[in-house]
């Protein structure tokens, strides 16, 4: 089962750089692996993160198979107004998994 | 190939298989493996034929690791972050995975420092290579190199 593991401190002060951490559970299969009987073993990655706050994009990062599997960011954005950070995985075979955390700014 | 003066282990070998199973073994002998060519034309790609200047740009990474499968990388470029001056993408490139690239990311004044980190896979010892895109079309690199005892990426799976 796809889960996410999201770190967003829950309040902040108007203004603080924040750091935020995610993780996301998949195999991140390379497609350059083969079987002990010598099939390929096919792609299966994420393609594409991205954390919108409050709607605006934020980070956005294009990934390849030389991720980690359960793959591990972590960024910074400034704390502008309280809200909701929505990340948004998306990756082969139709993998789509969304996640959210709240934030609270003073 | 400028590795061509010193023959490895794996050259030989692969020398060796060619030789004693004639051309079909050819298709076999090129591992999948992007080189440090591929990682110059993966980097052109991004860079479009604009200049790289090494600096600005921190690439920390440990110097030896014993698990390909997850290294710690973290990159940090100078930046004041500004509207008017800031980091717009890293990227982030290899020699001797499978391919050549690790992963694009997307920044904006808003990200307030520009400041990544993630865990990456290391198929062989080799030299990594990050580079920033800045708001005014200029782009800064650096690069790292990392001994990996144990590879990724290319292992049988059990």
């Amino acid at each position: 089962m796809a889960s996410a593991l999201i770190n967003v401190p829950a309040t902040a002060r108007r203004g603080d750089i924040i750091e935020i951490k995610t993780l996301m559970s998949h195999i991140m299969e390379t497609g350059f692996r083969h079987t002990v009987t010598g099939e390929a073993i096919p792609r299966n990655i994420i393609t594409n993160f991205t954390c919108r706050y409050n709607g605006d994009e934020v980070f956005r990062a294009d990934l390849f198979p030389a991720f980690s599997a359960n793959p591990f960011i972590s960024f910074f954005t400034v704390a502008t107004e309280s809200g909701k950070f929505e990340f948004q995985w998306i990756g082969d075979n139709g993998f789509q998994e969304t996640a959210s955390a709240s934030i609270t700014v003073t | 190939m400028a590795e061509s003066d010193r023959t490895t282990r794996r050259q030989f070998l692969a020398t060796a298989g060619g030789a004693a199973l004639g051309a079909v073994s050819l298709v076999h002998v090129g591992p999948v493996h992007a080189t440090p060519d591929t990682m110059k034309a993966a980097i052109r790609d991004i860079v479009n034929g604009a200049a790289v200047r090494p600096g600005k740009v921190k690439l920390d990474v440990p110097p030896l690791v014993e698990n390909g499968n997850t290294v710690p990388l973290t990159v940090t470029v100078t930046s004041p972050m500004s509207d008017a001056d800031h980091v717009v993408s890293i990227h982030i490139f290899n020699e001797k995975n499978p391919q050549p690239n690790v992963g694009n990311f997307y920044i904006s004044p808003r990200a307030g420092r520009a400041q990544i980190a993630m865990r990456i896979r290391l198929a062989d010892t080799q030299t990594l290579t990050a580079i920033a895109k800045l708001s005014d079309g200029s782009f800064w690199s650096a690069t790292a190199d990392v001994v990996v005892t144990l590879a990724a990426c290319t292992e049988e799976a059990t």
